[in-house]
């Protein structure tokens, strides 16, 4: 049983393990299928849950029951075994601590997907109108492939700080230099730091709001466009009258998908400073609170928090998305 | 949550398209902005800069990365000094206090279940929700589309403890069964999507000449739905060998993928640019290859659903 476990340290256990697994789901799966197919007249009902069951029971008993299991824990102590009321939301919204953390998720919320949005519809209404389309949507597009952290890493070397009178090894710091000033440590102030921070954040999710908002620039038909031009309109006008109202839908798609992503996000806070400096994020805080500090009805309380956050966001997506469909 | 409706989420938009149209495209593209070219290929070479910046770098002696910047390599290379070397990786890789190479077998690991799993399962619930017709399939389906919006952070924690209560805490089971978990909802309601997009008459037809549910579901789906199939797993691929939050929180040192290693280091050694920067790429190169060479999926899947729990 403990050779089915655990893997070790040995890679061909690991990857025996591996192929056992798929295996033994594989026939799970056909076992499920052919008691299904069994029956010569089988009911609806058992057709159905034949074929969704397996999810439903996995979503049940690993997303639902632990969701509300956290928000029971939200209210309990720091390890869930009194009850202690709306105490944690009142340390999570009193503390100076966590004041800063909360100051610091609202800027992030609020600015971070307006700028990647923004910059990612210049960029796909650019590359519009350009040469060599697929070559740069494919650069601007490629920090989308790799992680958060290897991300963070890039960028902290852009970062990387050495004193004044010795070589630069960072890019930012050697611009500085270049252009004739002392060269800083971007990391510890507040609030440069987490604007600094969000740049990461931006230059991932630019590349994802231009693919997107490039594909629905592109559906626009010629028609609009050419009548249009027929009218005069044309450069700024054009994009401002034509262009922006013609992706509204996909705009707020983009916005609001960022908005959630940049809520959840907590590896690049972790990985630029873990946190220190005043810039932890809700994110970022509820991992520390709960496998740092141990305290679990603190962080029962900033998960739920998180869940909160994403509510308002999605209600204002499905009703935009309802009033662009009784426009069509 | 949403779709955005576009030309790119139905391959066939562009063939389809009347051949004025198209020379309407070509004639656009002739009068392309020349500015704007220009405009659009610098800004993609500035994007691109600072991980040119860090590969650059993974290449350089140790030495010289204390040194100099990277950018002085242009110099010491047209001046035919010898200035990069593969040492670096070697080091990250291999040296005990690194040791990266067990981590990518981990990673790998850790991904292909956690890819082939939740696809399988969620194929299945899509046709039982599209085309099984029994009692509660809508609020069922309304109700997985509406765990889409649950962050898995307020599902970690309780995770963990059945985990830890059932002892299976710390192996890779925990991991796939997690992002298996975590994966349901967004797959289900995308291959639910684009399963109802196959006419009812051709699934009615096969149901008509006595074939049950299991044999539409291979004979006649399946094939029709592998674009799809293909564009969500290299969507699920990507994530799940660059997450970090699961593999920590679950995980251990016998089980850590890259991702948790690397941001180790950077938190341990946050000065060893040498390992740093060639440990980052280690941790990049396969999501690299997979998005370099199928990107045309990748955005499809991208396009066609936006929203990742």
């Amino acid at each position: 049983m403990d050779w089915l476990l655990y893997a070790g340290d040995d890679p061909g256990h690991k990857l025996l393990l591996m192929l056992i697994a798929i295996v033994l789901f594989v026939v799970l799966m056909g076992i499920i299928l052919f008691v299904v197919d069994r029956p010569r007249n089988p009911t609806r009902w058992f057709v159905g849950f034949g074929f969704t069951g397996a999810a439903l029971l996995l979503l049940l008993l690993g997303l639902v029951y632990p969701a509300i299991r956290t928000i029971i824990n939200s209210f309990m102590n720091r390890n869930s075994t009194e009850f202690v009321g709306v105490d944690n939301y009142v340390v999570a919204f009193t503390e100076p601590r966590f004041l800063v953390v909360l100051g610091n998720t609202a800027l992030w919320v609020l600015v971070a997907p307006l700028v990647a949005t923004f910059l990612g519809l210049l960029y796909a209404y650019l590359v519009d109108k350009s040469r060599f389309e697929a070559v740069a949507k494919g650069l601007v597009f490629l920090p989308m492939a790799i992680s958060m952290v290897g991300a963070s890493i890039i960028w902290k070397f852009v970062y990387e700080f050495k004193p004044a009178g010795v070589n630069q090894t960072g890019l930012l710091n050697q611009f500085i230099v270049w252009l004739g000033g002392e060269p800083q440590q971007f990391l510890i102030s507040r609030p440069l730091n987490t604007f600094l921070i969000m740049v990461v954040f931006i230059w991932i999710q630019a590349g994802f709001a231009m693919t997107l908002l490039s594909a629905s620039i592109k559906a626009i038909p010629d028609d609009i466009v050419e009548a249009a031009r027929l009218d005069g309109v044309s450069g700024f006008g054009m994009f401002w009258r034509i262009t922006i109202p013609s992706i509204r839908p996909a705009l707020v798609v983009v916005l609001t998908t960022i908005a959630m992503t940049t809520l959840k996000t907590f590896d690049i806070v972790r990985t630029m400073t873990a946190g220190q400096f005043n810039t932890s994020i809700v994110a970022l805080e509820f991992y520390d609170q709960r496998f740092r500090q141990n305290e679990a009805g603190l962080s029962a309380a900033l998960a739920v928090l998180l869940f909160v956050i994403v509510i308002p966001v999605i209600i204002y997506n499905v009703r935009q998305q309802r009033l662009s469909e009784d426009v069509r | 949550m949403s779709t955005v409706k576009t030309a790119d989420a139905v391959p066939e938009a562009p063939r389809a398209k009347s051949d004025l149209g198209g020379r309407a495209r070509k004639a656009r593209k002739a009068l392309s902005n020349p500015w704007a070219s220009t405009l659009a290929v610098v800004i993609a070479i500035l994007w691109t800069i600072p991980t040119l910046g860090l590969l650059i770098t993974s290449f350089r002696p140790e030495l010289d990365i204390r040194q100099s910047g990277w950018w002085t390599v242009f110099g010491s290379a047209f001046a035919g000094e010898g200035v990069f070397s593969l040492r670096n990786y070697e080091a990250a890789l291999f040296d005990g206090s690194t040791n990266l190479a067990v981590f990518f077998v981990n990673s790998f690991v850790v991904t292909l279940p956690a890819v082939f799993i939740p696809i399988t399962l969620a194929l299945l619930a899509a046709y039982g929700f599209a085309w099984v017709d029994f009692k509660g399939a809508d609020f069922l389906f309304i109700a997985v589309f509406a765990l889409q919006i649950v962050p898995i952070q307020i599902t970690l924690v309780p995770l963990l403890s059945a985990y830890v209560d059932l002892g299976i805490n710390g192996t890779f089971w925990t991991i796939w069964l997690s992002h298996s978990i975590f994966a349901l909802p967004l797959a289900i309601f995308l291959l639910h999507n684009f399963m109802k997009e196959i006419p009812r008459s051709l699934v009615e037809a096969a149901r008509m000449d006595g074939a049950g549910h299991v044999q539409v579901f291979f004979r006649v789906v399946l094939p029709l739905l592998t674009p799809a199939l293909a564009a969500f797993a290299i969507f699920q691929f990507l994530w799940v060998w660059n997450d970090l939050l699961v593999a920590l929180v679950m995980g251990d040192l016998k089980t850590f993928p890259l991702t948790v290693r690397v941001a180790e280091l950077a938190g341990s050694r946050g000065g060893d640019w040498h390992l740093l920067s060639a440990g980052a790429f280690i941790s990049m190169i396969v999501p690299l290859i997979v998005f370099l060479s199928l990107q045309r999926y990748f955005v499809r899947g991208l396009l066609a659903g936006s929203v990742k729990g």
